[in-house]
């Protein structure tokens, strides 16, 4: 039985929300299916109402299949990108989010299933092949040519030329500054982008997509690496292409960003499509609901612990043009937030503190005593752990086993006789793993062969293992699955309850709100603010983390 | 990851966005693999017993004392120089330096020598040297950020270069029988060379510090990813800048040896032996790309680069053409793990030309 | 009366007056400073001894400087590429030897038929070279260490113990390096020529640009399209090619060939490039800047034999030079990161 709830016109097309109970989608009413299998209980799906006039899908997927060797990584997706629409995309790690990426780039061929641009199959045999078709990606982390000006990043391998195919810079230059102007961002495109931010790397690489004349434009998580701030420039860059006509795929963990961004939403899980819906018609639960298939326990608020002495002390740490004269403490027992803008030196006063960074003023004490600076093995030893931003890069040898990993920082400790046996190492792994419940296949394996949010579990229980008093985590959940999530942020708070003191860096307000007991809010190298739990609200942490009620000189 | 920090690697995974790729000229680095390892060692362990069953074939002299003695004696130096290297080479930094050093050590022990000093002196002035000239590496690779490959070949050339200044065109070869007699008679009791018996037991000592110690966890892992080692409170300046000293002491030793063995002291002493001992490292199984290596295939290695290289001799083969073999044996070595992925890599060629779809590789995390 | 906060938003968000001017200064700032080192060094050593400037001293740099000039061109080409070179003085020397023989063996064979036979030596090392190290990908440093061996090990076995004399070759090839005019080597000239058009391909053209792209950063360069491997093949193949060439120019001028012509030249070479400016990590420097950085190091060379400085100095001013450019670029990298990043982060929209 289904049911038309409501109708509305977007942009010259109808749509209208439909739902059905428990009955397997037939055909809309222009003949054009959409395809899967409904959930138990209702769905709710988008249709298509094609009417006269209205334009078919700037690219279909239609049933694309994937598998890798053992792996079934799509096993039924389809969706639709319209032109002048942003299209969200949300699905746990190892939903096939990334897989189809792929695909829509170029870089895998599927199995089975089509591809359709304009209406016309296509094969997509290469990332040029891709490009060429009018499909532009655009990666979390952008790769460009630090040695070169921002365009001839954006022209590599396709610069304007004049006669006798030589380049013709001068153009090249303009047309970038025109796109740059269209984009409303300021960036010379003679700089070189060394010394870029990772912002400003995601306009070149969007620069390069419209330069392109890219038709589709898939952001893979653009914004897990930027600020607030960042995050609304970016949203406003995506608003005046969606306005130019390109037809938009947005992925992201955050699910706020869909509901802010996006005008239909699709969420896929375990390699399969689940839904598509315009983004009016659901609420968070809806999606977070459809991403996991089951109910989530409510969200843990931070428990008023019982807290105890200062264990970590922070007093006017200072390095110049990065930080200066931040003073705070953290007592046992307690999770202390810090929030504020990429680039508000958060991450750097951790590693400051941990002892990766100098400092140039100000001290650490670490119950009582004064902590060497520029020693992480002197941090280490007074008891404190860190787990870095990005874990990939500073929290795993990729390329080793997982016992090593988790013993990477236990090796003075499990040392006997100025000898390290493998199988102290493997007991350690064993113990820890067991008790983050990391799901693997065997201790030997590489840890490359983890999903994201194992991943994360190994870097904690090499911590972890180490019994600290005090942990450091930037970024605890960063691109890691809603389910992961909740372990983590529960592990962080027994560690608390258990007297540990945690200060959390993260860029994820919900996550503050809901974790810390306390929050600290950094701008511009200061610590400006202090917010007890009952008082702090995102926008009141934002808008102190931007300044914006900052108004009279000082 | 910022661009600078792809930049600085060749082969660097970009964070599982894509299968992982390679630099312009670089290998995927593989995974830790016990099982590929115990293949690279067997197999080296089957070429030393052909190499020594050849060798048998060509001349009933093979295993006899003195040649064992004297296949010992000619590759003391170069053995010597290896253990430091597969050290340094399995962190990720390289030390072309390393015959420099052995020139410029033996060059001082000429100098030095021709101005009197005493003997056991001169041995540990040189010694200090050589940590001195390690040192040197060493701080400008950690302190200064440097990339060894760039520095050493500079040091190279800078040793080099004082050697030269030292000696000029000098030969002092006027040494006393007592130390030169290392080049003659062998160990008591054995059929080793003073230097193949030096070789033997640090080997055993590296062996055990890098596989059985938090020493050798740490140098993997500084290897395999530095900013990992760092954050897990690793030493990595430390650890590297002292793999470099020990590399300088280690060199400057082999220096002294070579002199004492050659009676000769010439500033172009051991030219050129910086390929052999990259060559014995590659070819013992360690990934040029550092985190990878043991010290089971390094030795065995040494044993069937110094067997290849005696049974050559016996054969009288043209001593000219040795290093066709070593240049052969060392590309061999890092093309032959290749092997798989060329195959594959062949195959899309071929299928590219037949326009067949092509098989995607596996997916990255 | 404006606010800091104003004030700072006015600072971070003004770009610097045409920063592509000052960039393009920045990288001309390495061949100023070399040109500038060469002059004060040069006016120095005339100074002291007005030899120095003697017409045939003149002749004397430039040729030599020639040949390495002519070998950091192709050197440069590779090590932009972020690989490395270092078979160029194998294959100089086998080359030199070879069709330093082809006089006595074909005898009346015309000069430009033995400069194209040199050429195409070099070409096939470099081929070989460019093929293990694209298709085969093998790091650079291990397959041109291995060639180096194995190609100096071949020349060896070619040679004997044998040697090319001069005598044995007609003296026109004797007497054409030596033709000057105003005391500049013909060869120089033409030699000039091809490195500026060389560092005008690598300026202005799609295939050059794309060098850049591949040292940069080799991951981005095969997602935007670059066929990497053909690239770096063709890099090396240029290489070897010029080294070639470099072989019967150096037959031409020394005369006597044995088996040792050209030993070590591939580190003088890359000392000359490093100095020139090309960072070991490719992405950057100009082939220009290379080849001043060979004149700059054969000057100084044949400043202190002029000088009276034993020529066995040579080697360790090398040494130090090279580390000294390298530290400074690696500094001078990292301030300007630091900074920019500095400015750059503090993002108001």
């Amino acid at each position: 039985m289904t049911r038309l709830t409501s109708e509305r016109t977007v942009r010259g097309r109808r749509i209208g929300t439909i739902q059905i109970a428990g009955t397997r989608v037939a055909a809309n009413g222009s003949g054009r299916r959409i395809g899967g299998h409904v959930q138990e209980g209702s769905g709710v799906f988008a249709v298509q109402h094609h009417s006269d006039g209205a334009a078919p899908p700037v690219l279909s997927v239609e049933h694309a299949q994937k598998t890798f060797g053992a792996v079934r990584a799509l096993v039924d997706v389809s969706i639709d990108l319209f032109a002048g629409e942003v299209h969200g995309l949300v699905g746990e790690n190892g939903a096939g989010k990334s897989t189809l990426v792929k695909i829509l780039a170029g870089v895998y061929r599927p199995d089975a299933g089509r591809l359709l641009i304009d209406g016309e199959e296509i094969t997509l045999r290469s990332p040029s092949a891709a490009r060429n078709a009018g499909i532009a990606v655009i990666y979390q982390e952008p790769t460009l040519f630090p040695d070169l000006t921002v365009a001839e990043n954006v022209f590599m391998g396709r610069q304007p030329l004049r006669s006798a195919r030589r380049i013709d810079s001068a153009s090249m230059d303009g047309q970038v500054r025109a796109v740059l102007d269209r984009l409303g961002v300021r960036l010379d495109p003679g700089r070189i982008t060394r010394g870029l931010s990772i912002a400003d790397q995601q306009i070149v690489e969007i620069a390069k997509a419209l330069t392109l004349d890219a038709k589709v434009i898939v952001m893979d998580e653009p914004t897990a690496a930027l600020s607030a701030v960042e995050v609304g420039r970016l949203f406003q860059v995506v608003e005046t292409l969606r306005q130019n006509g390109a037809a938009i795929l947005f992925i992201s963990h955050r699910l706020d960003e869909m509901f802010e961004l996006c005008q239909r939403v699709t969420v896929m899980r375990d390699g399969l499509w689940v839904l598509t819906s315009p983004v009016d018609a659901l609420g968070t639960d809806d999606l977070v609901r459809a991403m996991v298939g089951r109910e989530l326990v409510t969200r843990e608020t931070a428990a008023s612990a019982k807290l105890g002495a200062p264990i970590l002390s922070v007093e006017r740490l200072t390095r110049e043009g990065v930080f200066l004269d931040v003073t705070f403490e953290v007592r046992a027992g307690e999770v202390v937030a810090l929030a504020g803008l990429v680039g508000a030196g958060r991450s750097e006063v951790a590693r400051a503190i941990f002892g990766i960074d100098r400092y140039d003023a100000g001290r650490v004490t670490v119950e009582g005593r004064v902590l060497p600076k520029a020693s992480p093995a002197a941090a280490m030893e007074a008891g404190i752990g860190f787990v870095p931003e990005d874990r990939r890069q500073d929290g795993l040898v990729m390329s080793e086993s997982i016992e090593r990993n988790v013993a990477l920082a236990s090796l003075r400790t499990l040392r006997r006789w100025g000898f390290l046996r493998r199988r102290s190492e493997r007991a350690l792994a064993t113990e820890w793993a067991r008790r983050l419940q990391i799901r693997y296949g065997r201790l030997s394996d590489p840890v490359s062969n983890l999903s994201g949010g194992n991943q994360q579990k190994v870097v904690l229980a090499k911590w972890l293992s180490r019994n600290p008093k005090i942990l450091i985590v930037d970024e605890p959940t960063r691109g890691i699955d809603v389910a992961t999530k909740q372990e983590v942020h529960r592990q962080l708070l027994s560690l608390a309850s258990e007297g540990v003191a945690v200060l959390m860096i993260s860029s994820e307000l919900p996550e503050v709100l809901h974790v810390a007991g306390r929050i600290l809010v950094m701008r511009e190298g200061r610590l400006v603010a202090e917010l007890a739990h009952a008082e702090a609200t995102e926008h009141a942490i934002i808008a102190i983390a931007t300044g914006a009620n900052e108004g009279a000189s000082r | 990851m910022s661009p600078e920090k792809a930049a600085g690697q060749p082969g660097v995974d970009l964070q599982g966005k894509l299968p992982a790729p390679a630099g312009p000229d670089g290998t995927v680095p593989s995974r830790a693999n016990l099982q590929r390892w115990m293949r690279w060692e067997t197999g080296l362990a089957v070429l030393l017993i052909g190499t020594v069953v050849f060798g048998i074939s060509v001349s009933s002299e093979f295993l006899s004392s003195y040649n064992l003695f004297s296949l010992g004696l000619s590759n003391g130096e170069i053995a010597i120089m290896v253990l430091p290297m597969a050290l340094i080479v399995m962190t990720g930094e390289i030390d072309l330096s390393v015959a420099a050093n052995l020139g410029l050590s033996s060059s001082m022990v000429g100098y030095l020598w021709t101005h009197g000093w005493p003997m056991p002196g001169i041995i540990v002035t040189v010694l200090v040297l050589g940590l001195v000239l390690g040192t040197f590496n060493g701080l400008l690779v950690t302190r200064l950020g440097l990339p060894s490959l760039a520095v050493t070949i500079g040091t190279r050339i800078l040793y080099g270069g004082i050697a030269e200044i030292i000696l000029g065109s000098n030969i002092i070869s006027n040494f006393p029988a007592s130390y030169t007699n290392i080049g003659v008679t062998a160990v008591p009791h054995t059929d080793l060379s003073f230097s193949a018996l030096v070789f033997l037991v640090l080997a055993v000592v590296v062996a055990i510090v890098l596989h059985a110690t938090p020493l050798g966890r740490s140098i993997f892992a500084i290897g395999a990813n530095k900013e990992a080692a760092l954050y897990a409170g690793i030493r990595v300046k430390r650890i590297k800048t002292g793999l470099f000293m020990l590399s300088g002491v280690m060199c400057a030793l082999a220096g002294i040896l070579y002199t004492f063995r050659l009676s000769t002291a010439e500033f172009d002493n051991g030219t050129g032996l910086e390929l052999p001992v990259v060559a014995i490292v590659l070819f013992g199984g360690v990934s040029i790309f550092g985190g990878k290596g043991s010290m089971g295939g390094v030795v065995l290695a040494v044993l069937v680069f110094s067997g290849i290289q005696n049974v050559l001799l016996l054969t009288n083969f043209n001593q000219e053409g040795v290093g066709v073999v070593t240049g052969g044996l060392l590309l061999l070595s890092v093309l032959a793990p290749n092997i798989g992925e060329l195959r594959g890599r062949a195959v899309q060629y071929i299928d590219r030309f037949r326009r067949r779809p092509i098989a995607d590789a596996e997916p990255g995390a | 009366m404006r606010t800091a906060l104003e004030r700072r938003h006015h600072e971070n968000t003004a770009t610097v007056t045409d920063p592509r001017r000052s960039f393009d200064i920045v990288l001309r700032v390495r061949e100023f400073g070399i040109i500038a080192v060469l002059v004060v060094f040069v006016a120095v050593t005339y100074g002291i001894q007005h030899r120095f400037l003697s017409g045939q001293n003149i002749t004397f740099i430039l040729f030599d400087t020639t040949i390495f000039a002519f070998l950091a061109l192709g050197e440069a080409m590779v090590v932009i590429a972020r690989c490395v070179d270092l078979s160029v003085g194998s294959v100089l020397g086998l080359s030199a030897y070879l069709c330093g023989r082809l006089f006595s063996v074909v005898h009346g064979i015309p000069i430009p038929v033995v400069f194209l036979v040199g050429l195409l030596i070099g070409l096939g090392c470099g081929v070989v070279n460019g093929l293990i190290v694209a298709v085969g990908r093998v790091p650079s440093l291990v397959v041109t260490l291995a060639s180096l061996y194995i190609i100096r090990g071949i020349d060896g076995l070619v040679v004997g113990g044998g040697v090319v004399v001069a005598s044995s070759m007609p003296s026109s090839f004797i007497t054409m390096g030596k033709a000057t005019i105003f005391h500049v080597p013909y060869v120089t000239i033409v030699v000039a020529i091809l490195i500026a058009l060389g560092a005008y391909y690598l300026r202005s053209y799609r295939s050059g640009r794309e060098l850049y792209a591949i040292g940069s950063n080799p991951e981005a360069a095969r997602l935007v399209g670059i066929r990497t491997g053909w690239r770096v093949f063709n890099a090396f193949a240029v290489s070897g090619a010029i080294a070639g060439v470099c072989g019967v120019l150096w037959a031409s001028y020394f005369g006597t060939v044995d088996s040792t012509a050209g030993t070590g030249y591939e580190l003088q070479v890359i000392a000359a490039v490093v100095v020139g400016g090309v960072a070991i990590f490719g992405g950057s420097g100009t082939v220009i800047g290379a080849a001043l950085g060979a004149l700059l190091l054969e000057t100084i060379n044949t400043a202190l034999y002029v000088l009276g400085i034993s020529s066995f100095w040579d080697s360790a001013i090398a040494g130090v030079l090279l580390l000294v450019a390298i530290s400074l670029d690696h500094t001078i990298t990292l301030h300007v990161t630091a900074a920019r990043r500095k400015r750059g982060n503090r993002l108001v929209t």
